[in-house]
């Protein structure tokens, strides 16, 4: 068992080596807490589809493969959809990044356990589908290297970390055309109105 | 009732004439065609997804970044996705175009399929998703063109619903 870690220093310590990956952060505290470490327009904050940060950033990965991709999903939307790691396993694409943030319950509904919480590892599950760069981080600065190995590796990696309970510090705007359009004109596939 | 799969190709003119370069799909055997065709030719990257809301997520993903896509699963499987519509497809306005083979209907054995068929009508209507049930071959080529044009242009899923009539249904021996 790994150390249980700041989800808003991890977050910060993402952010903090990111250029101009995309991010796709599942619904409630993942991407509460993408938005609370500082807000980029190559992030996608979603409301709502339980479970589907990891096949949305798959799509994005699919469309853009010369740009570096992360999913972001919570413990519970992961059980949610483990189905979505051997797809991802099977396609296989060279630019994407999974962090799966555990903390053993379902944090926005009022602390109910998840099956993480007692025997279901994810990084054991990703490496059974076929994802064989898999790793729990062991703290903050542990976690950063991961994730920037996975993000000069080809072909998908996962990246566990065991994070703390608690109330996320800021969330986004709840605007899903507005989070949607920006996403798109950073990815380069929407042109604004312009100034 | 049409004996070949003519209708496959028409499906598949009518994507590569609007650069859709991803299929993603759950399996169903009325579909073999499609499938074998979004396979066979490498201007399609085509697989499988373990479930039919995960196949939105992909898509809808994949169209922000500015590839186009095609849905297919069979109306037991739409009964799958309505959340992942209302919540992403539908609320952020992302063009998710799917092609369902309908069971259910025409001869089904399994009333499982029966039931589960009747959701797909009520639930495009609930979302205000537009749905077509194509029947037959000399209009199939007309609406899967313009509903794709459609969706992309104002940003709405659309649902074509392939009818037995067109396809030839699923033959139980």
């Amino acid at each position: 068992m790994t150390a249980t870690l700041s989800r808003i220093e991890l977050m910060r310590g993402l952010t903090r080596i990111l250029r101009d990956e995309a991010v796709i952060a599942g619904i409630g505290n993942t991407n509460f807490d993408l938005y609370a470490a500082g807000h980029r327009p190559q992030n996608f904050y979603m409301l709502g589809s339980m479970g589907l940060a990891f096949p949305i950033a798959l799509g994005v990965a699919l469309a853009q493969p010369q740009r570096r991709v992360i999913g972001i999903e919570g413990d519970g939307s992961l059980l949610m959809n483990l189905g979505c790691l051997a797809t991802i396993a099977m396609v296989a694409p060279a630019n994407l990044t999974l962090v799966v943030m555990d903390n053993g319950v379902y944090e926005i509904t009022g602390g109910q356990p998840t099956a993480s919480a007692q025997r279901c590892d994810f990084v054991e599950v990703a490496r059974a589908t076929g994802i064989a760069h898999s790793a729990w981080a062991q703290d903050t600065s542990d976690f950063v290297r991961l994730v920037q190995a996975a993000l000069e590796r080809t072909g998908p990696s996962l990246i566990g970390a065991r994070i703390e309970r608690g109330p996320a510090i800021a969330q986004p705007p709840r605007d899903p055309a507005q989070i949607r359009d920006r996403f798109m004109q950073a990815m380069g596939s929407r042109k604004g109105f312009g100034a | 009732m049409p004996s070949d799969s003519a209708w496959a190709g028409v499906v598949l003119a009518a994507l590569r004439k609007h650069d859709v370069r991803l299929a993603v799909y759950v399996p169903d055997k009325v579909l073999i065609p499609l499938i074998d065709g979004v396979h066979a030719d490498p201007f399609f990257t085509a697989f499988t997804a373990t479930r039919e809301e995960e196949g939105v997520g992909i898509c809808a993903g994949a169209w922000m970044g500015g590839l186009r896509s095609i849905l297919m699963m069979q109306t037991s499987g739409f009964g799958n996705v309505p959340n992942a519509l209302a919540s992403l497809a539908v609320a952020y306005q992302i063009p998710v175009v799917m092609l369902v083979s309908e069971r259910g209907s025409l001869g089904e054995v399994n009333v499982g399929q029966v039931w589960s068929s009747r959701v797909v009508a009520p639930v495009c209507d609930a979302l205000g998703i537009p749905h077509q049930t194509i029947e037959r071959p000399e209009d199939l080529a007309f609406v899967v063109d313009r509903s794709i044009v459609q969706a992309h242009a104002t940003q709405t899923p659309v649902v074509l619903v392939l009818s037995p009539r067109l396809t030839g249904g699923k033959v139980f021996a």
